[in-house]
């Protein structure tokens, strides 16, 4: 087989494998009337941003992007925190307990969403917490993953390291901020990307917590608008593309990160 | 405890409290108080009412809803995880080969990561549209009568199976791609010259290889699809006459439709016994496979 035609294979199963996906990006370019035409044409024959403009404008997208931006980077930049101090404890400091307590974040990750669903539900209100951001990030702060990722990392630098910064007078802090942390870069972006596609993505939790209107993050808010309104499939697509395409776009620039992510609980070494 | 452990504990925990507050208060207490909740009746604002023993268990157990949740559960990880494996197997296989350019392919097949259960669900809400789905068209060109995708209660789950397969379609290619590419060069080249041909190096020596990796996809697939919700209550709402009433979508409805909390309490409980369950048995089979190797 010739190297083009492999090729074209190959590219010919990607577009099928993405083919909701394409089929979605061209349908919300497509005009109001082309919209009406059945069978549906593959591409639209004049391109339109009408549907864009709808959706920023008459749903109110916008609104729910910066909602769903304000909780994704608020849950990323406190996991990213959370994680790096406590992995720094369970690899720089000896301290009594240190196992006990490692493995009760590790317990963590055995208990799913669907147990303490109820029970948070009820906290976050007895807090007056429903329909506000707090709701959305409180609780996803913390994440034994993240620390299980980055104490994976830091126990890869050297003890020395720690030993002589202490002799020279660098204080626990100091060291964790001016030399772990930057050696520490490759394992926080993939904890950053990895934190930041789950929660842009999340679903059932942001559904309970929030009611209004303008508190919708873009997954509920965009959901919402096509089961209640008669809304055009259009400006539904177009709403679609907005909402991945910033995960999208982490996805694309961090591939490799979001393998390391994925694969670190499935693969050995 | 000597000075100098009690020094190092306390300076450990001024690093360890803002995770231990955060799990206390979201994951440690809530599942405390979610096994306690399920014990109990309650009002319908959450308060403790009658304390019920088994009773909300001996409920569930007597429950047609209830029990045809988890025969829907069951056939839903049926109609997911093998069809996931065996679509992202070859996709993976194809992504590990040497060609210019693989990691363009490799973005484009593992690309549905990206993408979140409700931009999954919509898209395909609409391409199953009984007005201008595209589904129904290309059925219509090859001559099979129209079915309504979500609205049969033969097809919605299938239907809802298929948007879940390609939405999961993603991880299982970088799971098994990761795993495809841990098998040694020499074991496949050893093959070829014995004399195997494509087909024996994959049967006998790729797929032993990273079987591991299968088993990790099918049983964490079978825990995920397990706790579908999103392309439920987009697509469905658990219907067509429950049909598609998988159980988180049913501890849904209890909770926060029925404002049954300790009977959906219970249930996700259960839910729990069963995810547990599969941990553990991936556990054990793992290590087999480790110690055996």
């Amino acid at each position: 087989m010739t190297a083009a035609l492999r090729h074209a294979g190959m590219i010919a199963i990607a577009v099928v494998v993405l083919f909701p996906l394409l089929f979605a990006v061209s349908t919300s370019l497509k005009s109001a009337a082309e919209l009406g035409r059945y069978p549906p044409s593959l591409w639209p024959q004049a391109p339109v941003l009408d549907n864009y403009g709808d959706a920023l404008t008459k749903a109110p997208l916008g609104r729910f992007l910066l909602n769903s931006a304000i909780q994704s980077g608020t849950v990323t930049a406190g996991q990213l925190l959370t994680s790096s101090l406590a992995a720094f404890a369970f690899v720089f400091i000896d301290f009594p307990g240190r196992r006990v307590l490692f493995f009760a974040f590790l317990a963590t990750l055995m208990v799913p969403l669907e147990v303490t669903l109820i029970p948070n539900y009820l906290t976050v209100r007895a807090l007056g917490w429903l329909d506000t951001y707090p709701a959305l990030v409180a609780p996803f702060l913390a994440t034994a993953f993240g620390t299980f990722l980055l104490r994976q990392f830091f126990l890869t630098i050297p003890r020395e390291l720690a030993d002589a910064a202490r002799m020279d007078g660098c204080s626990r802090r100091r060291f964790l901020w001016t030399i772990v942390l930057p050696l520490a870069r490759p394992a926080l972006a993939t904890l950053g990307i990895y934190a930041f596609l789950s929660t842009w993505n999340q679903y059932l939790w942001p559904l309970l917590v929030i009611n209004s209107t303008a508190m919708r993050t873009v997954q509920i808010g965009l959901s919402l608008l096509q089961s209640q309104e008669a809304v055009s499939w259009g400006l539904v697509m177009a709403g679609v593309v907005l909402m991945v395409l910033p995960t999208a776009v982490v996805f694309l620039l961090g591939y490799r990160h979001v393998v390391r992510g994925l694969t670190a609980g499935a693969v050995k070494g | 405890m000597t000075p100098r452990a009690r020094r190092e504990l306390l300076s450990a925990l001024a690093y360890l409290v803002p995770s231990l507050a955060a799990f206390v208060l979201f994951v440690f207490y809530p599942l405390v108080r979610n096994a306690q909740l399920s014990l109990y009746e309650t009002d319908p604002f959450g308060g403790l009412g009658l304390y019920a023993g088994a009773g909300n268990y001996a409920r569930l157990a007597a429950s047609p809803v209830f029990l045809n949740s988890l025969r829907v559960s069951f056939l839903f990880a049926l109609y997911t995880v093998p069809a996931g494996i065996v679509i992202g197997l070859p996709l993976a296989l194809l992504a590990n080969r040497p060609v210019r350019g693989i990691t363009i392919y490799r973005t484009a097949y593992s690309f549905t990561i990206a993408v979140s259960i409700a931009a999954a669900a919509l898209i395909w809400a609409w391409l199953f549209d009984p007005n201008v789905g595209v589904l129904d068209y290309v059925m219509g060109l090859l001559h099979v009568p129209a079915v309504g995708w979500l609205t049969d209660p033969r097809w919605a789950l299938p239907a809802v199976a298929a948007a879940t397969v390609w939405k999961d379609l993603g991880f299982n290619v970088v799971v098994l791609l990761a795993a495809l590419q841990g098998v040694p060069d020499d074991l496949v080249e050893a093959a070829r010259i014995d004399g195997a041909g494509a087909w024996g190096v994959f049967r006998h020596v790729v797929v032993p290889a990273i079987s591991p990796a299968l088993f990790f996809v099918g049983v964490v697939g079978t825990i995920g699809v397990l706790q579908s919700f999103g392309q439920i209550n987009i697509l469905t709402q658990g219907g067509p006459v429950e049909s598609t009433n998988v159980i988180v979508y049913s501890i849904f409805r209890n909770a926060f439709v029925n404002f049954r909390f300790g009977l959906a309490a219970a249930q996700a409980m259960v839910l729990f016994g069963l995810m547990l369950l599969l941990t553990v048995l991936q556990f054990t089979v793992f290590e087999r496979w480790v110690t055996y190797q």
